[in-house]
């Protein structure tokens, strides 16, 4: 499993990337992981307001549906063109290729409630 | 977002199989089945499905249950406690068959393999094995017959695939052109003696074989060794389900149940009521056999990539006109299929263009489609 050093993590398996006002956002290998071949993924149009903490999409594999939840506020500025053809990009790179999000944050440029790597790894420990 | 739970009832351990540690060596995601710790996939399990229809795929089966039925009543017990006509399966071969309540409803589907005049083994559903056999050892009593839960004892592993023949021949002189379809033998594979069955649930050649819990690691070896330049692959419980989806087989929780008769769900071939004498639930599926269908069982074919589940509603211009039982995204289609329940009427409507499933609040447009959605020598996978 995973955890790259540079991100910032969610209790609900999203991983987010900061550059200015720019957050990037997809789910973690310990999500793909769990979940298995990504069939479809349903995230919201350029334009539209998400909120942290709120579902704003769903990523559907062969056995199941999971809810995204956005990790930040913001206003989404582009979904990933390449997800609904591939959505098995998730599972493939799912730090890279299987992104998911940009979303131009409002309010605070640091968001509360993020995880670090570390504790973003404990936390998947504590799950098994 | 949230990932799927997969862990057990708090205090309850789930029982292991004799492959426990060949699935964790091969990094298997393991879930508990029906009170069993089992494979999910090993790695990717369109991988895997794709294995069995091009080449082969290796199954852990070891949750099944096995009952033995053996004495001289214990072909009548059979025919009296199952739809089947048991009595007339010739020794060495097998019939899908059914247990069904006094009303007609469904308690198992069963495949029973007859190993002698007076000796048949019935395998039944891993969530479903203590009714079977509760049920059977009633059925039986008064009859010269001995109902034994021989669960324990047994293992069982499936090779299922195009190439499944010819990776057993290199483990087993039996002559493997001689055993059919439905057919059960003792054999040796791997110098280890086994039943050796040509049954599946996958929709593809291959076999089951039961074996003993001590010999499971070195049969798994023995055909994962032999395999291994044919292609053969490791295979879990996702696998086995969209292959078995896609070969319109049903399963038992989804499309069988207490409240469904085999005329529901179009097995009404399975009920012998042709066969001499008395059997539980005979006047009822008698009354079923005679009535106007209440219910039919339908493939469908989805036209947008989200998939109907499991209880989504079957919608003809809207109205709430059936129910999906299984669902999944097809490998070899490459689209998300379905089983469903619907009303009679459904069928006979002349435009299919107005049938859709309700996918989590949205109506997505689907086609009934013939099952199975895939037949093996007709249908190239892709």
């Amino acid at each position: 499993m995973t955890v790259p050093e540079n991100l910032q993590y969610t209790a609900e398996h999203e991983w987010v990337s900061i550059d200015g006002a720019v957050a990037s956002v997809g789910i973690t290998d310990y999500a793909q992981q769990a979940l298995g071949d990504v069939v479809y993924v349903q995230v919201p149009a350029a334009g539209s307001t998400v909120s942290a903490g709120e579902p704003c999409g769903e990523v559907e594999s062969t056995k199941s549906v999971s809810d995204i939840y956005s990790p930040v506020d913001g206003e989404v500025v582009e979904a990933n063109p390449e997800i609904e053809d591939d959505p098995g990009l998730v599972n493939t790179d799912p730090y890279g290729a299987g992104w998911l999000l940009r979303i131009r944050l409002t309010g605070d440029t640091e968001p509360a409630g993020l995880l670090s790597a570390e504790e973003y790894t404990a936390l998947t420990k504590e799950a098994e | 977002m949230t990932t799927p739970d997969t862990a057990s009832p708090r205090g309850t351990q789930p029982r292991e199989t004799p492959l426990r540690s060949v699935h964790e060596s091969l990094g298997a995601t393991m879930t508990e089945f029906a009170g069993w710790l089992m494979p999910v996939r090993y790695r990717s399990e369109t991988a895997e499905h794709q294995a069995v229809r091009t080449a082969a795929g290796l199954f852990d089966l070891s949750h099944m249950g096995e009952i033995a039925v053996r004495g001289p009543g214990a072909a009548a017990a059979l025919d009296y406690a199952l739809v089947g006509h048991l009595s007339a399966v010739p020794v060495g071969r097998a019939r899908y068959t059914m247990i069904c309540a006094a009303d007609g409803g469904i308690l198992d589907d069963l495949i029973v393999y007859r190993l002698g005049a007076e000796e048949f083994l019935v395998v039944a559903n891993a969530a479903n094995t203590a009714v079977v056999h509760q049920a059977l050892a009633e059925r039986a009593a008064g009859q010269d017959a001995r109902v034994t839960d021989e669960t324990d004892g047994y293992a069982l592993i499936a090779i299922q695939g195009p190439a499944a023949a010819g990776i057993l021949a290199q483990l087993s002189p039996a002559d493997l052109g001689a055993l059919k379809y439905y057919a059960g033998q003792r054999a040796a594979v791997a110098g280890r003696e086994v039943l050796l069955a040509r049954t599946g649930y996958t929709g593809e050649d291959g076999f089951e074989l039961f074996t003993r819990p001590a010999d499971a690691e070195p049969l798994w070896t023995a055909l994962s060794d032999a395999g291994s330049g044919a292609g053969l692959r490791p295979a879990g419980l996702a696998a086995r389900d969209t292959l078995r989806l896609e070969a319109g087989m049903p399963l038992y929780g989804n499309e069988l149940g207490p409240d469904i008769t085999p005329f529901d769900a179009g097995l009404g071939r399975v009920v012998k009521l042709g066969k001499p004498g008395d059997f539980v639930g005979r006047a009822a599926l008698e009354a079923a056999a005679q009535a106007p269908p209440r219910r039919v069982l339908v493939g469908l074919r989805s036209e947008t990539r989200r998939v109907p589940r499991h209880g989504y509603p079957v919608l003809w211009d809207g109205q709430h006109r059936g129910v999906v039982t299984s669902g999944a995204p097809s490998p070899t289609l490459g689209v998300p299929i379905a089983m469903a329940y619907v009303d009679p009427g459904v069928t006979g409507e002349p435009d299919g263009s107005r049938l859709a499933v309700d996918v989590r609040g949205r109506a997505e447009p689907a086609r009934l489609t013939p099952l199975p959605f895939y037949h093996r020598n007709q249908d190239q996978p892709h």
